[in-house]
């Protein structure tokens, strides 16, 4: 079953095209991988699903994305409400200067949530869906740039999930961190399927085949291909797929 | 082998010239920063030096007598203390504002340019000019008369540029990836501004004030025309009250009133400069609390 629908999107940055009648559906409660070269647009297709492209100056945006049978582009759609419903993740770990806590309570804070019980509650069960609660449970109060590089990553999927998404977006979340962090956060990310769909942006083709179900192949600003993980890696249809996953470029 | 050899020689023999031409710029760079340092101890020093022997707690708390040659200065120091305080009201959530319409809101562009150039110009301008401008505006037009209220007005135009300037430079510091994720665990652009940028960017914003705060309690120019009075032995009742400030009563005790102690001069200077530093050390204090709560 799908979640976010993409007709013919067309994305320009000023007179560059970034992005070319990208066609494609996200399913619910899969991962989906975005991959391809450096400046292949996977980053802004990734941006365009919970509108963060608005903040670029000279954006301009064809086609549909549909989320939930809804048009995410329409005029009357609160954006802040939509980006309730899909969070991100970034690249590099972007914790606030605040407490472990305060990181956490961010979201549910701004739409009003105020009750301390509820807070803490909110806090403890993000924290533990991240799997990072057992690490920080005695340091809530404590700065969030005390925190390791992984560490950190996983406290901004926590702040991400403690708004309960239907979506998380991840922008190459683990590229800023050591093997052992990016295996946590792999772990983590086959975990939060049960519950959330996801959509990943990574450079690795090892991550896209451990950790996907499918796979988008992008490749200057073009959707080449889009199949299940198995597929694309084993017998893809398109001979630049090919070339791209068995590393004859990119 | 030859070459070698060439190499050897290069690596191990030291490079004199090299070396003093370092030398010599290290001494100069040392003599810049003493010339800087030089006169702000002298100035401070010799102040303190003359004027320590005339501040006690009946110099600062007391009416000036005797046609100001006897008694203490507190009118004098009470309204340089309202002015500080209006001035600090209405220039910093102005200021602030300002800064963050330029760079959060404003579409950058020719118009957000030429904000740019007028605030850096008005920065320039003398401070007497302020003065005129203030009485012309405050005083006469609007009618606040000779007041604290026009004076502080006067002073907040003086130092907006300050703090404009300086708060524009600490909100674009606050890196993107903040307000990236504000956004994206849906939080509106102005929450966003509020609780995560404003916090972030305050110390480098409270440093502008600073700077500006500095400004407003020394300057003589715009007060002069717009509400230091020469002489009331006497609290402000209100804020369309006229007031003494210290700069201007240094002027005059200095030059105005035909044998005046030079104690009261040095005092009424040791003061002044007291106050501010009084003021520095709160907006440190709270930089201080800003700074550690958000890194």
């Amino acid at each position: 079953m799908s979640i976010i629908e993409v007709k013919d999107l067309d994305l320009f940055y000023g007179d560059f095209q970034a992005l070319k009648k990208v066609n494609t559906v996200i399913e619910k409660n899969k991962v989906s991988a975005l991959i391809g070269p450096s400046g292949c647009g996977k980053s802004t297709f990734l941006r365009t699903l919970n509108r963060m492209n608005d903040l670029i100056r000279n954006v301009k945006i064809n086609g549909q994305v549909m989320f939930e049978g809804r048009e995410i582009y329409d005029e009357d759609l609160d954006v802040v409400a939509l980006r309730r419903k899909i969070g991100m993740v970034f690249q590099k770990p972007n914790p606030f200067p605040k407490s472990v806590y305060e990181n956490v309570a961010y979201g549910p804070r701004r739409c009003g949530v105020k009750n301390k019980r509820d807070l803490d509650r909110i806090v403890e069960e993000s924290l533990k869906e991240a799997a990072l609660w057992e690490e920080v449970k005695d340091r809530l109060n404590k700065s969030a740039l005390g925190l390791s590089g992984g560490q950190q990553q996983r406290l901004c999927i926590a702040r991400a999930l403690a708004m309960k998404p239907e979506v998380l977006l991840m922008d190459e979340p683990t590229s800023a961190l050591d093997p052992i962090a990016t295996n946590k956060i792999e772990d983590l990310i086959t975990q939060l399927k049960k519950h959330y769909t996801i959509v990943i942006v990574t450079h690795s083709m090892h991550q896209a085949a451990r950790i996907s179900d499918y796979t988008n192949f992008f490749l200057m600003g073009e959707l080449v291909e889009k199949d299940g993980t198995d597929k694309i890696f084993t017998n893809p249809k398109d001979q630049r797929t090919e070339d791209y996953v068995t590393g004859r470029f990119g | 082998m030859e070459q070698s050899q060439i190499k050897e020689k290069t690596i191990f023999k030291k490079d004199e010239r090299k070396r003093n031409t370092q030398k010599i710029m290290f001494a100069l760079f040392t003599l810049c920063m003493l010339a800087v340092i030089i006169p702000t101890i002298l100035i401070i020093g010799f102040i303190i030096v003359k004027g320590v022997g005339t501040v006690n707690w009946s110099f600062i708390s007391e009416m000036p007598r005797m046609g100001m040659k006897e008694g203490g200065i507190l009118p004098a120091i009470v309204g340089t203390l309202y002015l500080v305080v209006g001035t600090i009201l209405f220039s910093f959530p102005l200021g602030v504002g300002a800064a963050i319409y330029l760079t959060e809101y404003a579409e950058q562009g020719k118009l957000t340019r030429l904000i740019r150039i007028a605030v850096l110009n008005l920065a320039g301008v003398p401070s007497i000019v302020y003065g005129l401008f203030g009485l012309g505006l405050f005083v006469f037009f609007l009618g606040f008369g000779s007041s604290i209220i026009a004076g502080a007005l006067t002073l907040a135009c003086l130092i907006l540029p300050i703090i404009i300037t300086t708060s524009e430079e600490a909100i674009k510091s606050v890196p993107d990836g903040y307000r990236e994720a504000s956004l994206a665990v849906g939080a509106s652009k102005w929450e966003t501004i509020l609780h995560v940028v404003l916090p972030r960017a305050m110390p480098g914003i409270l440093t502008g004030g600073i700077l500006g705060i500095g400004r407003a309690a020394g300057e003589t120019a715009p007060i002069l025309l717009t509400v230091a009075a020469f002489f009331i032995p006497r609290m402000p009742n209100s804020l369309f009250d006229q007031v003494m400030a210290l700069p201007y009563h240094l002027y005059i005790v200095s030059t105005q009133v035909p044998g005046m102690p030079e104690s009261i001069k040095y005092g009424t200077a040791l003061v002044l400069l007291g106050l501010v530093g009084v003021f520095f050390l709160i907006a440190t204090l709270i930089r201080l609390k800003f700074k550690n709560s958000t890194s």
